[in-house]
């Protein structure tokens, strides 16, 4: 088998053209995502147990299934309901891309209010009684000593995530979106030529996670600066 | 209300406290006058830091009645920030913030609770930081100061919410042996002062010199209360001599 080196310099600046595509994924159903986990943790420490149930089945729900089966069902099973095409969301459930953003940013929102409250039970609760001794309220204990604390301690988990929903934008290409993966299959079914076609496309994810850990590094320094002895 | 001198500073009528089916503190009767200055110790589980914690609100109790300055301890959140503007407590473990610095420390509660100014609680932040003699570890964060330091820091962060009443939990406990003096001199410094104390601490030394009253407990009970003289070379109950015993023979 012959390695065509000259089709990887070919197809690489295509592939990067739908680099712009797989970052608005990510970024955008990241952010979301963060949101909507931040609203799942609160319900679920909310102490209301209705609020805290409909969180845990939702998450169950979520975490039980492949994204990819997500995506189909967003994708493909949404618009059948003539409810859904009357609605508001009906400009952005009709296109591919409104449909892997919702997909992947419900998904990512279950995982990460899991590492959230990971990070919340892990501040000490010595602090928390401290605070309270010192008159603080609830509201301001939640904002003033966990949110920054369990922050820090849910940073590399967090990491890991954003690591992995940048993988799950990969998914968004079965249904017609031209993000990276998209264009390379594209050119695979032009080329015939998977191997290096996608090679060259794992290396591309590859350098795009080393850039996604090296940011996170600098930030969980910058949250850990306080964990260090030495200055 | 802080005016009728007669009335205790912190009364206790008949407190019991369970956790679930265990019963931590029994029948607990306690008075404490303004300016008194007490030592509680005990062994291993007697409920020394339940009673402590349960007059500001740690803990909640389930029977009796526990009134400090006037103000009755029940679920009403209003009554309980009254009381804990009151009393402040330092920790076995220090429990400062590790991700503020230590001034801010000191600030925090100030600015939220009290709500000086931030030019105000600082000011207020470095006299007590003087106080306890580390005024120049004002800008490091907890982990860079030794553990007697540390405490010291805390002892003054309670102090800046200018309490009427100081609650030590084993203070120096969780001190190398080095570092315990320095922390029982700004407590006792406190003592001369006339401020308020109840001290969980085995410190004996100390509970001698300072202590108005030493209370022993047992089992969830005050088993004997006395002063320093009379507890230490006339002890009334077996348990607080079998318990003396052992402390004071290492
Ligand atoms: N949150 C809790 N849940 C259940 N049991 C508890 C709890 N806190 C304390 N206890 C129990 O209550 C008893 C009294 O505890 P407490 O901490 O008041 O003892 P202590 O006298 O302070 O002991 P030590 O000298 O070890 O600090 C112990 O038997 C302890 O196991
Ligand atoms: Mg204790």
């Amino acid at each position: 088998m012959s390695f065509d080196l000259n089709l990887i310099l070919d197809s690489l600046p295509k592939m990067l053209a739908g680099f712009g595509v797989t970052l608005q994924l990510l970024v955008v159903s990241g952010l979301l995502g963060l949101i909507l986990a931040i609203l799942l943790l609160l319900m679920r420490l909310s102490g209301k147990f209705y609020l805290d149930w409909v969180a845990q089945v939702y998450i169950y729900i979520f975490r039980g299934t492949p994204i990819l089966v997500q995506i189909f069902i967003i994708y493909y099973g949404l618009p059948q309901f003539e409810a859904v095409r009357d609605s508001v969301f009906w400009s952005i459930l009709r296109e591919p891309t409104g449909c892997a953003i919702l997909a992947l940013t419900l998904n990512t929102g279950a995982y990460v209010s899991e590492i959230l409250r990971g990070g919340v039970l892990g501040v000490d609760k010595g602090l928390l009684e401290a605070g309270s001794a010192l008159g603080m309220s609830a509201r301001q204990k939640f904002i003033y000593i966990t949110t920054p604390l369990a922050t820090r301690l849910a940073l590399p988990a967090y990491s890991n995530d954003v690591i992995s929903l940048l993988k799950s934008t990969a998914l968004a290409s079965t249904i017609t979106i031209t993000d990276m993966t998209g264009i390379a299959r594209t050119i695979v079914a032009d080329t015939y030529a998977p191997y290096e076609v996608f090679i060259s496309l794992a290396i591309v994810y590859m350098i795009f996670t080393f850039g996604i850990q090296k940011l996170f590094g600098v930030f969980e320094r910058y949250l850990g600066r306080y964990a260090r002895r030495e200055e | 209300m802080t005016d009728d001198n007669s009335r205790p500073l912190i009364q206790m009528v008949k407190v019991d406290k369970f956790f679930g089916s265990f019963q931590a503190l029994r029948n607990i009767d306690l008075e404490v006058q303004k300016g008194e200055r007490i030592v509680i110790c005990g062994p291993s589980g007697s409920g020394k830091s339940t009673l402590i914690r349960c007059i500001n609100r740690l803990e909640k109790h389930n029977a009796g009645e526990i009134i400090i300055d006037g103000i009755e301890l029940t679920d009403k959140v209003e009554d309980i920030d009254a009381v804990r503007r009151e009393v402040g407590m330092v920790f076995q473990n220090f429990n400062l913030f590790p991700h503020m610095t230590i001034v801010k420390n000191l600030m925090i509660a100030q600015q939220l609770v009290r709500k000086t100014s931030k030019d105000e609680s600082r000011k207020l932040a470095m006299r007590y930081l003087e106080r306890v003699k580390i005024p120049e570890q004002a800008d490091k964060y907890p982990i860079q100061l030794s553990g007697g330091q540390q405490q010291r820091v805390a002892i003054a962060r309670a102090l800046c919410m200018e309490p009427e009443i100081i609650l030590f939990d084993e203070p120096t406990s969780a001190l190398d042996p080095e570092m315990i003096n320095e922390v029982l001199d700004v407590m006792v410094d406190l003592a001369k002062e006339g401020m308020t104390m109840i001290c969980v601490t085995h410190e004996m030394g100390f509970a001698r010199s300072v202590a108005d009253r030493i209370i022993f407990m047992d089992e969830g009970e005050i088993v004997e209360q006395a002063e320093p003289a009379a507890f230490f070379d006339n002890p009334k109950s077996e348990r607080t001599r079998a318990f003396l015993d052992q402390i004071l023979s290492h």
